[in-house]
């Protein structure tokens, strides 16, 4: 029975959505308030719908309802809750619903948040919010719907895919969805901007905090899943350019562009139409992504005959949003007049260079991602373009945007000077230092460590300069006193870029200083890798609650003194059919003692692989800061100031006019 | 699709992790440049995997090959060389730069170029065709509604 009313209210959410989107906008077109006015209400209305069809699917599998096809595919009676609630969106289904209910939150989030919009541009954000969610709830209704009924339920289900039974996954969807969806925020933004005909400083301000939480979501969601590669797939690597990873990195890119570039407008009134582009191009590399995430043409360019309908029917979403947007772009840009002026070298400038680098990039991850689809399909070659392409051809964008990074965020608006290199001197040179040293002092020949720790010494150092910049003059100690009073959006931006320089510098790091054993050890035997020495104490079976695991026990000294006992595991999914490892791991702050246990050896004894890695936990430790860094943002007192002037102005406009 | 999964899931069935011990040359350099080789080719029946992380048993036995010919004393271009003629270019994880892939390499450095172009165009014209500062008239207009609008309650 709820199963049935979730799946009419999904059916009564796309009703409401088809409203939400055609009446607001005749109603903003004709400036007919009362028509403008559905908009709001309709946002609420639907958001409720989606969450109660949400709850309902949900409630299917926490009760392991097997008469729900759903549910039979992707869940088990064995399975601990925790998937049992991840895997509502463990699957094409379920996650595209999640999709639409975090779409229709954040329309409905921009009704209630949206107070200060003027009227015209609230009404035609939420209609263009509303069309992207009729397109999604149509194709979940007509291909991909997750309320279908099995005639004969079976007694049990085929339980969730192994891989994605982990804490590490079962979070990642829904910040990667809030992400990619957040973005259809200033999608909705860009469309309404150019309908309306005016982009201004305002625009910019509203934009920014809403693609400011979508692309923290994003880096959430991202780090989340790279973390969760780096324990679980059993070697400790930790980003693979992967079509799937590569289609969650390139809104991520773009992204973080559309937040800088809409600083320009806010502040300057610049850089308009080009702000509008990116905040389209950020939305279409959200759909590109859920495309080739959802259609699998990319894993394997034969999966698009299996499902061509879905895979086709996102294209045409893809085609009719993106294609529609960049046509009203064209015929609605030009009329977007720059105003503040500002020198060649100057922040503004600076952006310029950040925009054009991040949009780049971004390019070079969409080229590497669709060639093989483009070669064999244009000249007839097949062909395969893996990580070290991407590594040639990325890494010197991010070392060209390290670079210019903590010269760029000190550069004063409008026009710079060289007082500025002045203050970065000292930073530049302790990075060549520090750089210098690590070279000395390591023993391979390997470039890439020094390399990395320069930028990460500059992009931190960087970002303390130019927080103490913001000081102003004066002796330290009223400097330092002025620190804790600086606006939070300075901290925010701080935060970020240091927590990028930590992790450039940690991938740099690992990447050249790792240390990598592989041995057959009996038990009790010890093997040795730079200053650890791992035994092998003991090997056994342990039952888990849906799985069987070879689990052995290794214990760790490191110069002889014993840090402690590692427990890496060999699972094995009975009802999935489906081995998965679980890496043992000593994290350190320092680096990682990694340990996996292999099959056990013809001649006695098993395959131990050990890994030393050094500074692992710095990338995710730099992105997670860089996520603070952007809800610090979030919190600056302009957001909550027009927030409370909001809720000031609702009373006095009850006090009668005396 | 339904093949390749197969083949999948059958290669996960009997989990063999990437390099075995057994697989391991005797003399470290060489080892050294297998292990390297090895980073850039493909496993051919996995998703995106190269075949030094793959647990496939073809991995396994594209990695026996790479060292065999090593051991053979053929240079790193010969094993590629002997790889590509029997795979064909699938299993190179960096494909040559020669004919068409050229685009591959070339898209990205057209756009930066041009990106720059542009950008430098525009930064240093924008001070010429800029609207001035302050507020055009249909603003100005909204400014003086707005404060009529005040000025009545």
């Amino acid at each position: 029975m709820i199963v049935e009313l979730g799946h009419f209210a999904l059916i009564a959410a796309f009703a409401v959505a088809i409203v939400q989107m055609i009446v607001p906008m005749i109603g903003a077109w004709q400036r007919w308030t009362g028509w403008m006015a559905v908009a709001s209400p309709a946002a609420t209305v639907q958001v409720l719908l989606v969450a109660f069809s949400f709850a309902a699917l949900t409630y299917a599998f926490v009760t392991s309802d097997f008469s729900l096809r759903l549910v039979t595919l992707n869940s088990h009676t064995d399975k601990p809750m925790l998937y049992k609630v991840s895997g509502v969106w463990g699957n094409h289904e379920g996650s595209l619903l999640l999709w639409v209910l975090i779409l229709a939150l954040f329309g409905a989030a921009a009704a209630w948040f949206g107070g200060q919009l003027p009227d015209t541009l609230r009404a035609r954000v939420l209609a263009v919010q509303a069309s992207v969610g009729v397109a999604f709830y149509a194709f979940i209704l007509f291909t991909s719907n997750p309320f279908t009924r099995l005639e004969i339920p079976p007694f049990n289900g085929q339980d969730l895919n192994p891989l994605l039974q982990d804490p590490g996954l079962a979070f990642h969807p829904p910040f990667l969805y809030l992400g990619y969806v957040g973005l259809s925020m200033a999608f909705s933004f860009a469309v309404a901007a150019l309908i309306e005909g005016r982009v201004d400083a305002a625009w910019g301000r509203w934009v920014r905090p809403w693609t400011l939480a979508a692309w923290l979501f994003l880096t959430i969601g991202i780090a989340l899943g790279s973390w969760w590669a780096y324990y679980e797939l059993g070697w400790g690597g930790f980003w693979f350019w992967d079509p799937v990873e590569n289609a969650s990195f390139m809104p991520w890119l773009i992204a973080a562009a559309l937040l800088h570039s809409a600083i320009v407008v806010e502040k300057r009134e610049a850089l308009k139409s080009w702000t509008i582009l990116l905040a389209i191009l950020a939305f279409g590399f959200s759909l590109v992504g859920t495309f080739i995430v959802r259609s699998g043409v990319l894993t394997s360019v034969h999966a698009f005959a299996n499902d061509p309908e879905r895979g086709v029917y996102i294209l045409a979403i893809l085609g009719v949003f993106t294609g529609g947007a960049l046509l009203l772009y064209a015929i609605r840009a030009p009329q977007m007049q720059a105003k503040g002026v500002f020198g060649v070298v100057s922040r503004e400038s600076a952006l310029v260079a950040n925009n054009l680098l991040l949009a780049v990039s971004c390019f070079v991850v969409f080229v590497g991602t669709i060639w093989p689809l483009v070669a064999e399909m244009m000249f007839d070659r097949k062909l395969s373009v893996g990580p070290p392409f991407f590594n040639a051809a990325f890494t010197p964008f991010v070392i060209a945007l390290a670079l210019l990074l903590p010269i760029g965020s000190i550069l004063p608006w409008k026009r710079g000077s060289s007082r500025v290199m002045r203050a970065v001197w000292p930073v530049a040179l302790l990075s060549v230092a520090v750089a210098g040293l690590i070279w000395a002092m390591q023993t391979g020949r390997s470039l890439g460590g020094p390399l990395g720790a320069a930028l990460g010494v500059w992009l931190v150092a960087g970002a303390t300069v130019d927080l103490m910049t913001r000081t102003g003059r004066g002796d330290l100690r009223g400097r330092l006193g002025r620190l804790t009073r600086l606006p939070r959006a300075d901290w925010g931006k701080a935060l970020a870029h240091g927590g990028l320089g930590i992790t450039i510098f940690g991938v740099a790091g690992l990447t050249a200083w790792q240390q990598e054993g592989i041995q057959v050890l009996d038990i009790d035997q010890s093997m040795t890798l730079g200053r650890y020495e791992i035994v092998l104490e003991d090997v056994q079976r342990i039952q888990g609650p849906n799985y069987i695991a070879t689990q052995a026990r290794m214990h760790v000294y490191e110069d002889g003194r014993d840090i402690g006992v590692l427990l890496p595991e060999k699972r094995v999914y009975p009802v999935a059919q489906m081995p998965t490892t679980e890496a043992g791991i000593d994290n350190g702050f320092f680096r990682d003692v990694y340990a996996v246990i292999g099959d056990p050896q013809q001649g006695g004894g098993y395959a131990v692989r050990v890994y030393i890695k050094p500074f692992a936990n710095w990338i995710w430790g730099g992105a997670i800061i860089m996520a603070l860094g952007g809800i610090v943002s979030l919190t600056d007192r302009r957001y909550r100031v027009a927030a409370g002037a909001r809720r000031d102005a609702v009373p006095s406009g009850g006090v009668p006019a005396e | 699709m339904k093949v390749w999964l197969t083949v999948l899931l059958l290669a996960l069935a009997s989990p063999a992790l990437a390099v075995q011990p057994d697989e391991v040359l005797d003399d470290p350099a060489l080892e050294e440049r297998a292990r390297e080789l090895s980073k850039g080719l493909r496993c051919l029946v996995c998703r995106n995997e190269s075949i030094d992380e793959s647990n496939a048993e073809l991995a396994r036995d594209l990695r026996l090959l790479v060292r065999e010919r090593l051991v053979a004393g053929d240079t790193d271009t010969e094993v590629i060389a002997y790889l590509v003629d029997r795979y064909g270019e699938y299993v190179l994880l960096n494909p040559p730069a020669t004919g068409s892939t050229l685009i591959l390499w070339g898209a990205p450095l057209a756009l930066l170029l041009l990106g720059s172009g542009v950008a430098v165009l525009h930064v240093t014209r924008q001070r010429k065709s800029a609207a001035p500062e302050g507020l055009d008239p249909e603003e100005e207009e909204r400014l003086r509604a707005l404060l009529d609008e005040d000025a009545k309650g």
